[in-house]
């Protein structure tokens, strides 16, 4: 299943999806701010992981990008105060307001 | 007669809403901006991290790295001894590196790094770590049948070569340190630099090719 890189393939973004740059980025840099270890992140997502693995989740990087964002949610919310009610709540207001805003203009809350 | 079909309702309402991000996109918004709001990580921190994560830091600093062990012995102890502060040397120190080791690439030995538990990975050095890294496939392999695994990555060890598997953990992560290929006499680190892969830097490429790129 696995092959050597193709030398001349055109080379591939770090990133598939924003959001998954912005998963890592805020794991990391709130590792680096000391709200969670980096120990703790490994550990949650390698649980995180595991279960998807055994839930029979396919093994591609989106099964690995939510597993990590399933993992930094219960990380803020142990360690950083950020309660699942809170992020159900902003997330409702975000939808809303891109739901509200035209095509082409910027979206705020 | 009109009728209520659920699925094509959806399919129009998202549809009407395509610029709508998708669930995770919307969920990670929402963490986003209350870690933010509540001042546990500044904006700006988050974006720089994404910019150079996405734009600037790649496996050409390990690439520097492994060209430097080839022409400068002294570095090449040195990073040996302690590649977390060697890698200083370039400015290279940052995410996930804070412990790093360097693992060299012999005639009988190969070495070859994993992480069994997550993705454990040397960012600042090498980048983001490739999908396969991540897989739970390259995970359980890697530890129990590396020879096989090399073999698909197109590595074919002989008997006579030993294979060190390295599972890296959040204190630390590895770097491999491949062989000089023959016939690159009197490149300069530049040139080296060039030949020498990601995956070499990984463990799942062994044998570099001295051709100028």
């Amino acid at each position: 299943m696995f092959h050597p890189d193709d030398p001349l393939a055109p080379p591939r973004p770090a990133f598939n999806e924003a959001w998954h740059a912005q998963v890592l980025a805020l794991a990391d840099t709130m590792v680096k701010a000391g709200h969670f270890t980096a120990g703790q992140w490994a550990k949650t997502l390698g649980a995180a992981l595991a279960e998807a693995e055994a839930s029979g989740a396919a093994d591609t990087e989106e099964t690995y990008y939510s597993c990590a964002l399933a993992a930094l949610e219960s990380l803020t919310a142990a360690h950083a105060g950020i309660a699942g009610a809170d992020l159900a709540d902003r997330k409702k207001a975000w939808e809303e307001a891109y739901r509200r805003t035209p095509h082409g203009k910027p979206v705020n809350l | 007669m009109a009728t209520f079909n659920s699925d094509k309702a959806a399919e129009i309402h998202r549809h009407l809403h395509s610029h709508l991000p998708s669930d995770p996109a919307l969920r990670v918004k929402a963490l986003e901006s209350l870690v933010v709001e509540r001042g546990l990580v500044a904006s700006e921190t988050i974006d720089r991290w994404v910019e150079a994560y996405a734009e600037h830091i790649g496996p050409k600093r390990g690439a520097r790295v492994v060209a430097r062990s080839w022409l400068d012995a002294g570095f090449r102890a040195r990073l040996l001894e302690n590649a977390a502060e060697a890698i200083k040397e370039f400015g290279f120190e940052g995410s996930a590196t804070g412990h790093l080791r360097a693992v060299e690439n012999t005639s009988d030995t190969h070495n070859m790094v994993v992480c069994t538990l997550c993705s454990c990975y040397p960012f600042s050095v090498l980048g983001m770590s490739p999908a396969w890294y991540k897989s739970s496939a390259y995970r359980a392999r890697a530890v129990r049948e590396p020879r096989s695994v090399l073999s698909e990555f197109g590595v074919d060890l002989g008997p006579d070569i030993a294979v060190r598997v390295w599972d890296s953990t959040a204190e630390l992560r590895y770097i491999v340190i491949p062989q000089r290929p023959e016939g690159t006499d009197g490149w300069d680190e530049d040139a080296l630099a060039a030949i020498v892969t990601r995956n070499s830097m990984i463990g799942t490429d062994r044998d570099l090719k001295a051709e100028a790129v």
